[in-house]
């Protein structure tokens, strides 16, 4: 199984490798058009380097945690249908592809089906999300290629200027609802939390990392190559999905206890961070050679990438976890960080990156978005005068609130004592594993302080959707990131260098003064009480109390509380049961109500079906004169 | 960079390590003076940390370098601050290092690190404060950023140094509706981000009302000298940036040393009147309850939304 592992791994290599090497490029292939142009050619980067890591990762972790061979046969297909979306050139091509990946990662959600029901039923709501967005993209392709009068890209995008504007938006529109889904947009998301979390962890981090991103990917392709921007209220549109699906992902993944749920839910997040920035531009993004438009894209496409890299690492580490305790529960972990010192101080490497701390990636990209959306608070547009203060709101809200998301996650995961005895007997992963999350981390960490390393290939990817500013909208300048129209200069190279600069002087300065070289270890200030235990610790659901209440409208938990009295008198309580649940409010109010309505009229529908051969001759004859009478 | 620059930084730099502990004791003795008591002198803060520097260094059974690490990271992520913002002088010369935004970023690095550390060593207390100090700082970054944005509209910069040289040049933007709104906005969460009454209360040795403290119990010796150094300068960066953003007048413009020496007194000034300020609002509020403080912050987002579509509007500052 091992050895299935390697074999997909250097499969992979093998196709990844090219892809990072040159940028615009054509590759011929038998009855398929494939055109991989700079902007695609981004999302296959992005693909390419977690592909790369997560097949390394399967080695040792299909060793281990899995009992199942299909996922080896499943694997490389999957990986190459991420890594080929971006370069289909044609209508055709493009929905094989984007099929392909949709059944295998269908495939590899329902893995462990034998293990957990939870993963069924996974399985069976992402088949349908993702094959209703599937139907929603190819009308609307259709659609397009129809109207504009030709199959492959090319030709959509020549003749999409002369479609009429009412066709261009239901394109737009159909298409947004198509890709979005993909993407986990709310209220599109319902399938990400179950699916993401029942796959398996290297799985898990190609979806949430790689393949939701697609989504963005056909968003960008349609809306801003082929389509060419359109009316403001496009922007608009896209900004408000982006920044509710922000909020809501990310209070959602605040009050989750299961790790990679919470990983989930933040994935819809950051896909709302990305089209706030994709809004933001379609927005400002008339005359397409606005600065603004270009400074705001580039931030969505670097994070893009940046996501790609810390919630791979993430997901990577939340399969270590698994691995070593068997448990996706936060409340069972605890005390990892000096039982799993290596997974634990990656997953704080990717848990400071994606709070958007410098001096990590996610502080580049988020930056940019802010800058972008700022400058564009003040620009001539008026409609922007007001949605932008709001989005730099609920952006900043957003970052926040993903702060006290991850330190929970970490915190209460990874510090402290143990808190099951699986967590306390947890052993560290094999080094393959480790390895690949290392690299990964290592991604992190350099585009974090050395954001010349994309610089260039990033002003290629947004030039490719036509928004092309005169000038390059970010440049880097001695460390420094110059950015085309805003006067506002950072530079996270000189950020991180004075930050280990100061780390080192404070400790060369305790060196040189304090006369106690070792610490001590002692017991805990107790109050009072000498022992301690890990039932006395923060847990997961109480970190989160405290927001949970100051969200409470949104979120509507569902508490109860239990008491048992004592015979003797009611102020002695004998036991006393608490339980909080939240429920995600759009599923139960919109997708249950949808499926309640099938279910009811499915089951009046079985009167007509009762079985008598009688009666379906009937309906027979009854069908057979209704066709005659209507093709007469 | 030539000696006058470097100077600049070095200044800087030694004005907060050096004035931070004393702005600490400077509000104590105003409230303590106010309550009608006598107070401790100005310096105690600093014999304070020089008897924690001399101690044993101890650390919990259970934790890890998470708990060893943090104050190191406070301490820098405060000293990187110190560097970059205009202080003395809007002449330093690592203001392209990095913007506002930059600075918030580094100030939410200290403060989810505390947040780990009061995790680390799992207690209650810990935990509660880390949970009570994330819910404060989550809700107050809203406020933070789009006080900056108001801020950046003024000057069309996000750059410190240069929204400062824009109030020295044109004072009617500092004196505008929007600019007030700001400050009123930005000065509620500086209460809140650096654990001050309303919204936490600093002398208060009971558990369950504390966010700071509650976060740091298990800390002594040198780290606690550390931590709790870091924090008084976290204070007095963010009253020194308030001061300069709303109050620029005196801070030096270039980097000679009479301009310099000049700049340092200023500052010290407006931080001594703050100082005495902060401790005379203490002694009359009282502290909220944890749950009424949300609706505090979101009464600051909302004026400082109300600050920044106003310069959007009314096109001030362009």
């Amino acid at each position: 199984m091992g050895a299935t592992g390697i074999g997909a791994a250097l499969g992979v290599l093998g196709s990844g490798k090219p892809i990072v090497g040159e940028f615009p490029k054509l590759l011929p292939f038998a009855g398929i058009t494939i055109r991989l142009d700079p902007l695609g050619a981004w999302f296959t980067l992005t693909a390419g380097l977690i592909v790369v890591a997560a097949s390394l990762y399967g080695i040792g972790y299909a060793d281990h945690a899995l009992r199942t061979r299909a996922i080896q046969a499943i694997f490389p297909l999957f990986c190459l249908s991420l890594l080929l979306v971006p370069a289909a050139s044609s209508v055709s091509t493009f929905l094989v592809f984007w099929e392909m990946m949709a059944l295998t990662s269908l495939l590899l959600v329902a893995t462990e089906h034998r293990e957990r029901a939870s993963a069924r039923s996974a399985a069976v709501w992402y088949g349908v999300m993702t094959h209703l967005g599937f139907v929603a993209i190819l009308v609307a392709l259709v659609l397009l290629a129809g109207q504009a009068g030709g199959e492959s890209f090319a030709a959509m995008r020549a003749g999409a200027a002369h479609v009429p504007a009412g066709w261009r938006s239901v394109v737009f529109l159909l298409a947004l609802v198509g890709f979005g889904s993909k993407a986990g947009i709310v209220p599109l998301h319902v399938w990400l939390p179950r699916a993401h979390p029942e796959a398996p962890s290297h799985v898990s981090a190609l979806m949430s990392g790689v393949m939701v991103t697609l989504g963005v990917y056909g968003i960008m392709r349609i809306g801003l190559d082929i389509l060419g921007g359109g009316p403001r209220w496009w922007g608009l549109v896209v900004l408000t999905i982006g920044a509710v699906s922000a909020l809501f992902g990310i209070l959602h993944a605040l009050v989750a206890s299961d790790l990679k749920v919470l990983l989930a839910y933040s994935t819809t997040e950051n896909m709302g961070l990305i089209l706030v920035g994709i809004g933001g531009a379609m927005l400002l993004g008339t005359p397409r050679t606005t600065p603004l438009a270009a400074i705001l894209l580039a931030a969505s496409l670097l994070h893009v990438l940046n996501h790609a890299l810390f919630k791979g690492l993430l997901f990577l580490g939340a399969g270590s976890v698994w691995r070593a305790t068997g448990t996706r529960n936060l409340d069972e972990m605890g005390g990892l960080l000096r039982r799993l010192p290596a997974t634990g101080g990656l997953f704080a490497v990717g848990m400071l990156a994606i709070v958007a701390l410098p001096p990590l990636n996610g502080f580049v990209s988020e930056w940019l978005l802010f800058q972008g959306l700022v400058a564009g608070g003040g620009s001539q547009v008026a409609s922007a005068a007001v949605t932008m203060p709001l989005a730099v709101g609920v952006v900043a809200l957003t970052v926040g609130l993903a702060a006290a998301t991850f330190v929970k996650a970490f915190g209460i995961g990874f510090l402290a004592l143990p808190r099951s005895r699986a967590a306390a007997e947890a052993r560290e992963s094999p080094c393959t594993m480790l390895v690949a999350m290392g690299l990964v981390a290592v991604g992190c960490a350099a585009l974090g302080v050395v954001p010349n390393l994309v610089s260039a290939q990033l002003d290629r990817a947004v030039r490719a959707t036509g928004v092309g500013a005169l000038r390059r909208p970010v440049t880097v300048d001695e460390g420094v990131l110059h950015l085309a129209g805003i006067r506002g200069l950072m530079s996270p190279t000189l950020i991180a260098l004075l930050l280990v600069g100061c780390v080192v002087g404070v400790l060369v300065v305790m060196r040189l003064t304090i006369a106690a070289r070792d610490r001590r270890r002692a017991e805990n200030w107790g109050c009072g009480q000498a022992v301690q235990t890990a039932r006395m610790e923060y847990t997961a659901a109480s970190f989160a109390e405290p927001l949970q209440r100051v969200f409470d409208d949104v979120l509507r938990p569902d508490l109860d509380v239990d008491v048992t009295h004592a015979d003797a008198s009611r102020w002695y309580k004998r036991t006393i049961r608490f339980r909080s649940e939240v429920r995600d409010g759009v599923e139960d109010r919109v997708y249950q109500p949808v499926l309640r309505f099938y279910r009811v009229w499915g089951e009046r529908a079985r009167v007509v079906q009762n079985g008598s051969l009688h009666r379906y001759l009937a309906y027979a004859f009854v069908a057979l004169i209704i066709g005659l009478l209507v093709a007469r | 960079m030539n000696l006058g620059r470097v100077g600049a930084v070095v200044i800087q730099i030694v004005f907060v390590i050096g004035a931070a502990p004393l702005l600490a004791g400077l509000i104590h003795r105003t409230r303590a003076r106010l309550e009608g008591r006598v107070g401790a002198p100005v310096v105690q803060p600093w014999r304070d940390l020089r008897k924690l520097w001399r101690k044993e260094r101890i650390a919990p059974e259970h934790s890890s370098w998470v708990f060893t690490t943090t104050p190191l990271v406070l301490m820098a992520s405060s000293l990187v601050i110190a560097m970059i913002v205009p202080l003395v002088t809007v002449a330093s010369p690592l203001d392209r290092v990095g913007d506002l935004f930059a600075v918030v970023s580094l100030l939410l690095l200290g403060t989810v690190f505390l947040a780990l550390a009061g995790l680390d060593p799992g207690t209650a207390f810990g935990g509660m404060g880390s949970s009570r100090g994330m819910t404060v700082a989550a809700l107050a970054e809203p406020t933070l950023l789009l006080g900056v944005t108001a801020l950046a509209a003024r000057a069309g910069s996000t750059n410190l140094a240069a929204i400062v040289a824009a109030a020295l040049d044109r004072p009617s933007v500092v004196l505008s509706a929007q600019s007030v709104l700001a400050l009123v906005a930005l000065g509620i969460v500086t209460l809140a981000e650096c654990a001050r009454m309303p919204v936490d209360n600093p002398s208060t040795h009971l558990e369950v009302t504390m966010i700071h403290e509650a976060m740091v119990l298990e800390y002594a010796g040198p780290d606690l000298a550390l931590v709790e150094l870091a924090a008084s300068m976290r204070l007095l960066l963010f009253g020194a940036l308030l001061a300069n953003l709303f109050v620029p007048w005196g801070i030096a413009r270039g980097t000679g040393s009479v301009e310099l020496l000049a700049g340092t007194v200023v500052l010290g000034t407006k931080l001594t009147l703050l100082g005495a300020l902060l401790g005379a609002f203490e002694v009359f509020v009282a502290k909220l309850r944890l749950f009424r403080v949300p609706e505090l912050l979101a009464v600051s987002f909302v004026i400082a939304l109300v600050a920044v579509t106003a310069s959007a509007f009314l096109g001030a500052g362009r």
